[in-house]
Formats: structure tokens, C-alpha cells, sequence
């Protein structure tokens, strides 16, 4: 042994602190060979017979099963499969006691046996390199594999660590450091060779760089027999020397590698694999022989015991019938202990089934395991520091635990106690220590628990107060923005100068309800609240909805000036621009300065930065237009000729017309989105010139028959002055008619020619009604000062824009879109009606009180992921309807907001012309109604347009809601 | 028969800390046999004397606490703490001063303080001081050596009927004290002048080593605490007797007189009041052997262990809130307490 300890430095074998040498005891069940065990008339198979969630049934009781036979699925990742471990029926699936310290009952499946054995079809891999790890690792959860040493960890998730995982060594466990037991030493005596076959199964799935056996030198038999076996493998027999509690896995891994796990980490994370010699076994058998875990070998001994030894158990076997086949008298044990002397717990009844980490049962009578004598004063004398494998102070440990101060005891590292049971056995007071750490580690989880309960109830109530002011917030700047809207169709009607302040107070209240979600945010961030993402969701809604505001109010401010007398509106635009450039500028360097530092948000900074050239040369465009067609509209005032104003008109419109043939020109050039626009403006201003042309050519033609009355008055304005014309020449053509009617009663000579010039005035005055008709149709916003909102003055005549632009919408796309919407409305509907639901069932529980905690939180989930399907939702069809309102917008020019605005203002001039014609019907000229009534022709056209292109805006992209 | 029902481990050693202060006890042996042999019977009477009064006053004070009286007896505590006391007494020592001691130490130090494991200072030492501040002049009167009084004599100096003026003289220490740094004086007293140390003193401490050191191989005791502290009293010892050898004693009379060995092995080592870590042990333990320089060599009283072992027990939480070994799987060890609002209590 000297020799295998020092022989190399790489056979090194190092210590680790502490340890005791209690009596071995092993000699009383190591003699004999393993022997079948009994064959039960009933197996009771608990659920959860290893580490993790327990396995879910998958028979029914009264099901006839065979041996082999899956009777329990894994049930999530840390989990294991359960097989029938002979044939027979099952009889319940209830409560049973179980292999736990307090004797407590669990679910299990009872399985009355039929003594027959009778195998399900099952089939090994021969040869196991033929499969992937992947298979294996299948194979492996599916045999139901757990740590076989004591743990249960299930064994797959221990073998299949991914590929970022290099492990450096693989440490099969043969320590079996406890006493009494030898079932691990029996096991290597007497089946070596499969238990290499499964290491080097292990090997296969790992791919260690080194193998170590650990076996503890009070095992020469076993040790021998190994490392026979191990010729030509891989594998590096160590002996370790005999010391509990070095089968400890961590103490293992320090004494065969000298490194250590560090605290709350697993082995994995320092490259080491720790797997038991019995779960290898189990490893072989599942993979070459196809055999799932049925049985194990557990060492039955202690001198209540008349034959103690160990035996091939099936699992579910209840101990009593392993003691009754054991020659146990139940008259003489005192102590039954599942699991070693150290690290077991006593039965206090024998019905508790023998599971898949029973590696031992101690009948132990009352002279073997005595009645702990009773605890006396610690008097710290330290024996339990220099024995703690993990070097703890345990005398501190226990002074703090028994004085309940928990923080102390975690500050003496409470938590790393591995409660192997060295210090309790070494106390001179006979304190029973490793009770008292485990109170205390109790404790500590419970606070922990407690206090990661109460911080969830926190940030739920904060969540919550954040959530329902955001829905405040939020109702209230809707309303407001309602109210608003309302008020500024009626200031449309009249005057429109008030609707920014609202809107501004509007887009406030969002912007502050924004901050305030983004602070909860925050807050919830920094205390790592597990509903953050809901807030992060409710934050950017609120942003949208801020930004939203913002885009109203400016909406508003740009539909204000437009409102607002021609010259106002060419200052406005202009400083528009001023202001859009000089936000697109440093929008240009903050996205430069982004990009410099990296920042995430370049890309955005950037678009935004495009967004916002975009606009600025729009309204460059709309600054061009409007001054070009300013002079077109204002220059038309003052006149002093009605010819020298018609050449006048016909000269700007042709500088109109050129002006904007040349912008359309560079819009071209530029790809300008608007340069279509522009080109079909320049066709209006030309078509209006050309009409203008023509009119001079009639009025040149007309000045000569009409000599008198033309250079004596100087109208404002030449529909006035048509006006006045037409007035003039239908009162000459009543003069003439009256004359003529004088004539012919007296019988004058001239009364055939006054009627004839009468006939001719008529003409003349029906041509010059034509005329004023006519004007009035071509020119007829720009030419009625009368309506003070003259909503119909904007540079570009609705009436040509709107038809021309819905022409070119897609309507496969838009009925697609319209689709797409009326799905997304629905499930947002049933979304948010969903949410609503939990949410309030949610609220229900939490002030009734009256639902467990884990449901709440199942329900606080719930509602979590309702609202985030909503938000989704919601998400999605306000990204449609933004589609949608962006390809009017494209189509027409205008966003769907601008339609309405323009239909409301023609529909209120409309109202008000009517009202107008109405008042003057009785008291006006004849003149004037006409003119009126040619008006009010007019806006209804106008105004029939506008709801036409709205309705048909509007039912392209199914956005009625 | 009902299964018992109990929590792991299930097996632990016969071992029980009755059995633990015995073994202390029994280590004191070869001492209590030194002194007999050189300054009578006096020592045996005091010893026994001693753990009645002990046993008396523990059982007293326990049945007032409402403990079980006869399990806590059977720790052995009080016998143990009566038995070192008495060592350290004068075998001159009259039966009331044993008894206000070895009292005092009981229910005063330990008993009300909690009872075994809940008493900051040392118990015996905590008599002993009090008696050499109470009665200082019968504190201090040694037997010469080699001049053992008869078992009649010292059962008169017991009972207080034979004064103690005639039988008593100075202790090494005392001596060296009193002279130091006088050459000739020195030289003048052969008491100073034994095998190695003391004369008789190297004897009596000779034998409390042998009893330690049965003690460290028992594994009742670790090496820590008498190393740290034969060290610590034997470094600034060796150090200044080079310097000069007139004004200050050599290392090996240092730690071979008065009550050095009993101090390393018996006193210092009573694990309820050191501190409890091995490294904290060392350090708890030099600065007891360092304080007893200091006092030797320049404070007022010829042996200072008493002194120094309660001085150094006030520190021992301290100690060993900085000496937290490093736990398996930490980088290092926590040092200190955990937070400052707690600093206070424990």
C-alpha cells in the first residue's frame, strides 16, 4: 500500500482535513457472497426515490406489469424513471411511508408480485460505441439511473454536461467509507468486469482525460480484484487510506486530485465527475444487458442480524421482509438505521421499501447502538474542528445555532457542512452537533425562502401601484387627448388657436407617466424583480403613447399655421424648416457620437436622424409650394384693370407653373418621394394658367364691345370685378329691356333695334355670368375671402390629390392588411379579455389570502404572460395600423389624421356657407346669391371629395375601428 | 421493543468530558507529587480540601439553579478547577483561604456566569486572584525548598495553629526579582541555583511537562496552546537575557519556575475560556507566555500566570473572530465579525 501510495507523483494520493476512524465494522457482512434477495408478496415503489422532481405514473391501479416494465415517467429534467422490478399487478398508487428520516408518507405504486418474474421485451447494445452519447444518455434516464451511493442524483443529467464542459477527471467512488457497509466491496469482488464495462461506458459519454478509482485500503480483496481488471483500461486504481469520511464526494475529489469544489459549486465546475461503483454496475446492465434499474445490492447487517451479508434487493422491497429473510428477531434490535452509521436515519417502521439508495440496513440490538447519552455542556474543546472535513469551526457553529443567530453561523460557513457526522461523533458532550446544523440550515433556507416570498409580494404590490397609475396615467391622457380632438373640431369651425395647449398638457401627463414606469422599472431592475419584463413592456407603451402625444401635438402645431393666413403660413413654414434642420443636424451628430462610442442605439439615432431629413426636406418641398403658389393667391388682390389683372394672373400662374415644373424637376433628380406631387401640382398650376390664358383672350375679345363701364371702377379682386360686370351689363339688359318695352308701347321706331341691343346686353350678361361661374369653379377657395378659416387655401387643391393618390393604392395589399387586422383585433381582444380575467382572480387570491403561495405565483405567472401575449398583441396591431396609416400617408401624402382634418373643415365650410345662404337669401342681390350658391356648389364638391377620399383611405386599410 | 429514533450519527465515541477532565486531573499527579515531595504535605491537604469545598459549593449552587445536581457533577468540572487552584496555592495556606477561593471560583466564575462552557475566565485563576489581591501576604509565602514540613505541621498550618513565619522563604522568581541586575546578590542565593532552573521549582515544573505531555498524547490537549505559550514566554526571555544576563533571567529558569508549566499545560489550555481555533490557540497562547515576561521581569508581583491567562481570556472571542480557519471550498478564510452592527454580541 506504501508502495501504491508513493510509487509516482502522479499516483499521488493527498489528505484533506479531519476525518475520524470510527470502528469499521465490516467484517461482520463482507464474508459472504451477495445473495438473491427475498421476493416480497408486495413492492412498494415511492415516486421520488432520488433527488428531483418525482416521477409521474404511468399505470392505473389494477394494471398487470411486467418486469422491466416503465411504471413511472421522469416528470422534468431532474428526474428518474421507475420500473416494475418483477411481474405482478399493480395494486394502488397511494400513500405509503417512505424512506425519510420523519417517517413521512408519500405517493407510491404498490405492486402485488406474482411470483412469476416475467421479463418485458428488452434488448442491450452490444456494442455501446455504435450509439451516439446522445442515446446513451436516453438510455440512461430511461433505466432509471440515480446515484447509487446514497444522493439518488439522477445519473443522466450527471453524464451529459454539453460540450462546453471538458471534464479532466472522471472519479469512480469506491471508497465505501462507512461502516458496516459492504456492499460496494462485495460488488467489486464479484463483478469487476461489468463494473468496468460501465466505467468505460462512462468513459465514452465523458471523455475524461484521466479515470480514477478511489477504494479505501480496509478492502485488499476488492482493490486486487479492480485492478485485474483494469489491466490495459484507462483507468487509475488509487488506494486511499482509511479515514471517514473520504468517501465523501468532495473529499474524494481532494484526496484523488487534490482540487476542490468550491463552495455551493459542483464538481463539474472545477472538471471533476464523481460517479458511485454501483452506479456504473447500473450503468452496464441498462446499456449492454438492456436492463433498467430493478434492483440493487444492499449490505444487510448488524448484530441483530443472524445472517447478516448482502443481497440483490428488488427495489420497493419493504425492510421487513429483508429482515424476516435476514433472521432478524424484531425483539432484539434497537436501532434500525437505513444508510450507514454516520450518515443514516432510523426507521421507525420496517414497511418503508428499500429504494435505489439503500445501500444498507443496520438491525443494530440496543448493546451495539445504545441510547445516546444524554447531551452535556460544550466545553469547546475543539475535537470536532480538528475531525471537520471541511474545516468549520463546529463549536462556534453550534453556539450560534443553538443562540438561533443565523447570520454568525453563515459567516462560520454554516452552509458548507456537509453533515458527515465526524464532530458529533468525536463531542466528548455528546452533542448530537449535525442536528443542530441542520436546524439551522433549515432556518437559513426558510429565511431565505421567506424573504425571496416577501420581496416577490413587494415587487407584486409595487407592480401593481405602478401598473394601475400607469393605467391612470394612461386613461388620463387618452381622455385628454379625446377632449381635445373634440375641442379642436370645434376650434376648426371657429378659431383655431387653443387645441396645442391641451394636446401639450395631454402629451405631459403620458411623458410623465412614461417616467414614472420607467423609475418602477428601475427600481424593480435593482431589486432583480422577476416581472421586470412586464414593466420593461409597460414602459415602452407608455413611450409610444407619449410619443404618440408628442406627434399630436405637433400634428396640431403643423395643422395650425396651415390654418392661419397664407403669408403666416410661408413664415411658419420657413421656420419649420429652420427648426427641422437644425433638429436633423443634431439628431446627424448624435447618431455620429453614438456611433463613435459604440452606444447600441447608433442604429437608431441614425434612422431617426433620416426620419428626420426626410421631413425637413418635406417641408422644405411645402415651404417651395407654398411660396410659389403664394404669389398666385395674394397677388390677386389689388387690380387695377381687370385685363391688366388677367395678364398679371396668367403671368404669375405661368411663373407658378414654372417654378413648380422645376421643383418637381429636382424632386425627380433627388428621387424625392414627393416629386410625383410636385409633378401633378405643376399640372394644375398649368392647366389654371392655361384657363387663365384663355380667359385674358376672352376678355381682350369682350373689352371692345364693352367700353363704358370697364376702366371705371377698380375692383379689389376679378371675380368682383366679373361680378360688377355681370351685374353691370344684366342692369343694361334691364335698361334695354325696359326701354325697349317703352319703345314698343310707344310705338317708337327703335324699339326693334333696343330689343335687339337688349338681346345682345342679355347675351353678354349670361356670357359674363358663364364667366364669373367659371372663375369662381377654377379659382374659387383662393378667390373667397369671405370665409375666414379658409380651410380650402392650402397650396395643394384637395379635390385633385385625393382620387388621383387612392388610385394607386394596392388593393390585394390593403385587403390583405385588412385581414391581418381583424385577426390581430380578435386575438388581442381575447388576449387582454384573458388577462383581465387572471388578473383579477389574481387579485381575488391575493387579498383573500385563502390561496397557497406557489399557486399564487403559478397565477402571478399566468397573468404575467397574459399580459405579455396582450401586450404582444396589442403591440402588433398598433405596428399594423401605423402599416397601415404610413401607406396612406404614401399614397395620398397625407396621414390619415390630415384626411379627417380636411373632411371636417370642407363638411363645417360647407355648414357655413349653407348657413350664410340661408341668412342672405331674403335681403341679398340676386348677384350675390348666385355667387353664393356657386360657392356652396363648390365647398359640396369640395367637401364630397374630402369624405370621399377619407372613406375610401379608410376602408383600403380597414381601419374603421 | 421500541425502535429508538434519533438522528445521525448513531455510533460516537465512549469518550464524555468526565472522562476528558479526569485524564486533566490525573495529569496533575506527577506535580502534586513534586511539591509534596518538596514543600509537604501541605499541597494534598489544600488539593483535597479543595474539591470538597468544590463539590459542596457546585452541588449548592446547581440545586439553587434548579440543574440536575448529580449529572453536572459527574462532568468533574469543579473538581478539576478546585484541584488547579489548590496547586497553585501556598502549601502554607489555611483551610478559609482554599475556601474563599476555591468558592469564589465555583459559583461566582463559573456557575453564575452559565455553568460549565459559559464562563469567560478561567474559574481558578479567577480564586486565585482574587485571594493574592485579598490576601497578599498569605498568598505569597512559600515553603523553602527542601525544607518540607512534617504531615503534623502541615495540618497546623491548615488549621491555621502553627504560624507560617518560620517555615517560610522567597521563591526563585521572588528572589531573582529582588535582586536582578545585582551580580553578587544573584550569585549569593542558591536557590537560584538548581539542575537546570529554581531550585526545587525545575522539579515541580519538570513534572508538570511530563503530565502535559501525557495530556498532548491522550489528545486531551493540542500542542498549540503550552507551545505558544513556553514560546512566547521564552523568546522575549532569551532575547533580553542576552542583551543582559544580570538584569534578566535565562529563557529555561523562566519557563522552569513558578507556575510556568502548570500555567502552559493546565491552565492556559482549559478550552472553555481560549480561544478555540488552532491558529487562534497559538496567538492566544504566546501573548499569555509574552504578558508573563512583562510582568515578571518588570511588574510588580514575581509570577504573573494568573494575571495573563485572564487578561488574555477577555481577548479570546476576539481572537478568534480573526482566525476562522479557511473553510474547505473557500478561497479564504472570513475574517472578523460579519457586520458592524453586530460586533457587539455573540
Amino acid at each position: 500500500m506504501i508502495r501504491t501510495l508513493f510509487s509516482s507523483r502522479s499516483r499521488k494520493v493527498y489528505d484533506f482535513h479531519g476525518g475520524i476512524h470510527p470502528p469499521e465494522r465490516k467484517a461482520l457482512s463482507n464474508g459472504t457472497a451477495i445473495v438473491p434477495g427475498p421476493m416480497p408478496a408486495q413492492l412498494i415503489l415511492p415516486l421520488n426515490m432520488h433527488i428531483g422532481a418525482p416521477a409521474k405514473p404511468l399505470v392505473e391501479p389494477g394494471e398487470r406489469v411486467l418486469k422491466g416494465q416503465m411504471i413511472a415517467e421522469p416528470s422534468g429534467a431532474v428526474s428518474a424513471a421507475i420500473h416494475a422490478p418483477t411481474s405482478g399487478t399493480v395494486s394502488a398508487i397511494g400513500p405509503r411511508a417512505i424512506q425519510h428520516p420523519s417517517g413521512m408518507d408519500a405517493i407510491c405504486i404498490v405492486i402485488d408480485t406474482d411470483g412469476k418474474d416475467e421479463w418485458i421485451e428488452h434488448a442491450g447494445v452490444a456494442d455501446y460505441t455504435e450509439r451516439s452519447p446522445g442515446e446513451l444518455v436516453d438510455t440512461i434516464r430511461h433505466s432509471g439511473i440515480a446515484g447509487m451511493g446514497g444522493a439518488g442524483f439522477p445519473t443522466s443529467i450527471k453524464v451529459n454536461l454539453g460540450d462546453h464542459q471538458r471534464v479532466e477527471e472522471l472519479v469512480i467512488n469506491a471508497v465505501e467509507c462507512e461502516p458496516y457497509i459492504t456492499a460496494d466491496d462485495r460488488l467489486m469482488r464479484e463483478r469487476a468486469d461489468e463494473i468496468i464495462a460501465g466505467i468505460n461506458i462512462l468513459q465514452y459519454l465523458l471523455n475524461p482525460r484521466r479515470t480514477l478509482i478511489g477504494i479505501e485500503d480496509n478492502k485488499p480483496e476488492a482493490i486486487s480484484i479492480i485492478k485485474r481488471a483494469c489491466k490495459g483500461c484507462d483507468i487509475d486504481v488509487r488506494v486511499v487510506p482509511t479515514k471517514y469520511p473520504s468517501g465523501g464526494e468532495k473529499q474524494l475529489i481532494q484526496l484523488l486530485t487534490g482540487k476542490e469544489v468550491k463552495s455551493g459549486q459542483l464538481p463539474a465546475q472545477v472538471g471533476v465527475v464523481c460517479q458511485n461503483v454501483g452506479t456504473a454496475y447500473a450503468i452496464k446492465r441498462a446499456v449492454i444487458d438492456g436492463e433498467p434499474l430493478l434492483s440493487r445490492v444492499t449490505t444487510l447487517t448488524g448484530e441483530g442480524v443472524s445472517q447478516p451479508g448482502n443481497m440483490e434487493v428488488l427495489l420497493g422491497t419493504p425492510v421487513r421482509d429483508l429482515l424476516l429473510h435476514g433472521g432478524v428477531d424484531p425483539d432484539n434490535i434497537g436501532r434500525l438505521v437505513m444508510g450507514g452509521p454516520m450518515m443514516g436515519f432510523t426507521l421507525h417502521n420496517p414497511a418503508v421499501p428499500v429504494v435505489k439508495t439503500t445501500n444498507c440496513i443496520i438491525a443494530a440490538t440496543l448493546e451495539e447502538l445504545p441510547e445516546p447519552p444524554p447531551e452535556q455542556p460544550c466545553i469547546r474543546c475543539g475535537s470536532c474542528a480538528d475531525v471537520c472535513p471541511a474545516n468549520l469551526l463546529p463549536q462556534q457553529l453550534y453556539w450560534h445555532a443553538k443562540n438561533d443567530d443565523l447570520e454568525k453561523a453563515q459567516h462560520h460557513n454554516l452552509m458548507d457542512c456537509i453533515e458527515c457526522g465526524a464532530c458529533a461523533y468525536v463531542c466528548p458532550s455528546h452533542i448530537p452537533l449535525v442536528q443542530y446544523y441542520r436546524y439551522a440550515k433549515a432556518e437559513v433556507r426558510q429565511q431565505a425562502a421567506e424573504q425571496v416570498k416577501a420581496d416577490k409580494a413587494r415587487q407584486r404590490f409595487e407592480a401593481r401601484q405602478a401598473r394601475i397609475e400607469a393605467e391612470k396615467a394612461e386613461k388620463e391622457a387618452r381622455r385628454q387627448a379625446r377632449l381635445e380632438a373634440n375641442r379642436k373640431k370645434k376650434v376648426e369651425t371657429s378659431a383655431p388657436s387653443v387645441d396645442t395647449v391641451a394636446l401639450k398638457q395631454a402629451s405631459l401627463e403620458a411623458s410623465k407617466a412614461y417616467k414614472a414606469a420607467v423609475k418602477a422599472a428601475k427600481a424593480a431592475e435593482a431589486e432583480g424583480a422577476a416581472n421586470i419584463n412586464e414593466l420593461k413592456a409597460e414602459v415602452d407603451r407608455l413611450k409610444a403613447e407619449a410619443d404618440k402625444a408628442k406627434a399630436a401635438v405637433r400634428d396640431a402645431k403643423d395643422a395650425g399655421p396651415a390654418a392661419a393666413p397664407t403669408e403666416d403660413r410661408v413664415g411658419n413654414l420657413k421656420k419649420q424648416v429652420g427648426e427641422a434642420s437644425t433638429a436633423y443636424k443634431a439628431a446627424v451628430k448624435a447618431a455620429k457620437a453614438a456611433e463613435e462610442n459604440g452606444d447600441d442605439n447608433a442604429a437608431d439615432l441614425r434612422a431617426k436622424a433620416d426620419e428626420l431629413k426626410a421631413s425637413a426636406d418635406k417641408l422644405k418641398a411645402e415651404l417651395r409650394d407654398a411660396k410659389a403658389s403664394a404669389p398666385a393667391t395674394t397677388a390677386a388682390a389689388p387690380q387695377a384693370d381687370p385685363m391688366a389683372d388677367l395678364k398679371k394672373q396668367v403671368g404669375d400662374a405661368s411663373s407658378a407653373y414654372k417654378a413648380a415644373v422645376k421643383a418637381a424637376k429636382e424632386a425627380e433628380e433627388n428621387g424625392a418621394d414627393n416629386a410625383a406631387e410636385l409633378r401633378s401640382q405643376a399640372d394644375e398650376l398649368k392647366a389654371k394658367a392655361d384657363q387663365l390664358k384663355a380667359d385674358l383672350r376672352d376678355a381682350k375679345a369682350n373689352a371692345p364691345a364693352t367700353p363704358t363701364p370697364a376702366p371705371a371702377a377698380a375692383p379689389a379682386d376679378p371675380l368682383a370685378e366679373l361680378k360688377k360686370k355681370v351685374g353691370e351689363v344684366s342692369s343694361a339688359y334691364k335698361a334695354a329691356v325696359k326701354a325697349a318695352k317703352e319703345a314698343d308701347e310707344n310705338g317708337a321706331d327703335n324699339a326693334a333695334e333696343l330689343r335687339a341691343e337688349a338681346d345682345r346686353l342679355k347675351a353678354e350678361a349670361d356670357h359674363w355670368k358663364a364667366e364669373l361661374r367659371e372663375a369662381k369653379a377654377s379659382a374659387p377657395a383662393p378667390a373667397t375671402p369671405k370665409t375666414p378659416p379658409a380651410p380650402t387655401d392650402t397650396p395643394k387643391a384637395p379635390e385633385t390629390e385625393a382620387p388621383q393618390a387612392l388610385k394607386a393604392v394596392d388593393p390585394e395589399v390593403a385587403a390583405k392588411r385588412q385581414k391581418r387586422l381583424k385577426a390581430l383585433k380578435t386575438a388581442y381582444n381575447m388576449a387582454h379579455k384573458q388577462y383581465k380575467e387572471a388578473h383579477a382572480a389574481l387579485e381575488r387570491g391575493e387579498r383573500n389570502g385563502d390561496i397557497p403561495a406557489e399557486e399564487l405565483n403559478a397565477m402571478e405567472r399566468k397573468v404575467d404572460k397574459l399580459k405579455g401575449k396582450a401586450d404582444v398583441a396589442r403591440d402588433a396591431l398598433d405596428a399594423l395600423v401605423e402599416e397601415a396609416k404610413a401607406d396612406i400617408r404614401a399614397h395620398t401624402g397625407k396621414d390619415l389624421k390630415t384626411l379627417k382634418l380636411e373632411a371636417a373643415r370642407a363638411e363645417s365650410a360647407l355648414a357655413d356657407k349653407q348657413r350664410e345662404l340661408e341668412q342672405q337669401r331674403d335681403n341679398a342681390s340676386e348677384v350675390n346669391l348666385e355667387a353664393l350658391s356657386s360657392e356652396l356648389q363648390a365647398l359640396e364638391a369640395e367637401a364630397q371629395i374630402a369624405r370621399m377620399a377619407l372613406k375610401q383611405a379608410v376602408e383600403e386599410q380597414g381601419l374603421q375601428d | 421493543m421500541a425502535l429508538i429514533s434519533s438522528t445521525s450519527p448513531h455510533t460516537t465515541v465512549s469518550n464524555n468530558t468526565g472522562a476528558f477532565m479526569r485524564q486533566v486531573i490525573y495529569a496533575t499527579l506527577p506535580g502534586l507529587a513534586v511539591l509534596t515531595w518538596q514543600f509537604g504535605w501541605g499541597t494534598v491537604i489544600n488539593v483535597l480540601w479543595a474539591v470538597v469545598v468544590a463539590l459542596v459549593s457546585e452541588a449548592l449552587i446547581l440545586k439553587a439553579r434548579g440543574r440536575p445536581v448529580a449529572f453536572y457533577l459527574k462532568d468533574y468540572s469543579a473538581v478539576l478547577t478546585a484541584v488547579l487552584l489548590a496547586l497553585a496555592l501556598p502549601p502554607t495556606s489555611p483551610w478559609w483561604l482554599t475556601l474563599i477561593g476555591v468558592g469564589f471560583a465555583i459559583i461566582v466564575a463559573k456557575q453564575l456566569y452559565g455553568g460549565l462552557g459559559m464562563n469567560p475566565f478561567n474559574p481558578a485563576m479567577v480564586g486565585y486572584v482574587l485571594l493574592l489581591i485579598s490576601f497578599p501576604v498569605a498568598m505569597t509565602q512559600w515553603i523553602a525548598p527542601g525544607e518540607a514540613p512534617s504531615l503534623a505541621q502541615s495540618w497546623q498550618l491548615f488549621t491555621g495553629q502553627l504560624p507560617v513565619d518560620g517555615l517560610s522563604g522567597a521563591t526563585p522568581l521572588d528572589t531573582f526579582r529582588t535582586w536582578a541586575g545585582n551580580d553578587s546578590e544573584l550569585a549569593s542565593h542558591g536557590i537560584l541555583d538548581g539542575q537546570f532552573a529554581g531550585l526545587g521549582w525545575e522539579w515541580v515544573n519538570l513534572a508538570f511537562l511530563l503530565g502535559g505531555l501525557y495530556l498532548i498524547s491522550r489528545k486531551i490537549i493540542t500542542w498549540h496552546i503550552p507551545a505558544g505559550f513556553l514560546g512566547g514566554l521564552a523568546l522575549p526571555a532569551l532575547i533580553a537575557w542576552l542583551i543582559n544576563p544580570v538584569r534578566f533571567s535565562d529563557p529555561v529558569f523562566q519557563i522552569f519556575s513558578g507556575g510556568a508549566m502548570l500555567g502552559a499545560f493546565f491552565i492556559a489550555t482549559d478550552p472553555v475560556s481560549a480561544a478555540t481555533s488552532r491558529s487562534g490557540r497559538l496567538i492566544y497562547a504566546a501573548l499569555i507566555g509574552v504578558l508573563i515576561w512583562v510582568i515578571r521581569s518588570f511588574g510588580g508581583y514575581p509570577d504573573a500566570v494568573a494575571f495573563s491567562v485572564l487578561l488574555l481570556n477577555l481577548c479570546a472571542p476576539f481572537i478568534d473572530y480573526y482566525t476562522q480557519p479557511r473553510t474547505y471550498g473557500h478561497n479564504k478564510a472570513n475574517r472578523g465579525t460579519n457586520s458592524a452592527k453586530q460586533g457587539g454580541g455573540s
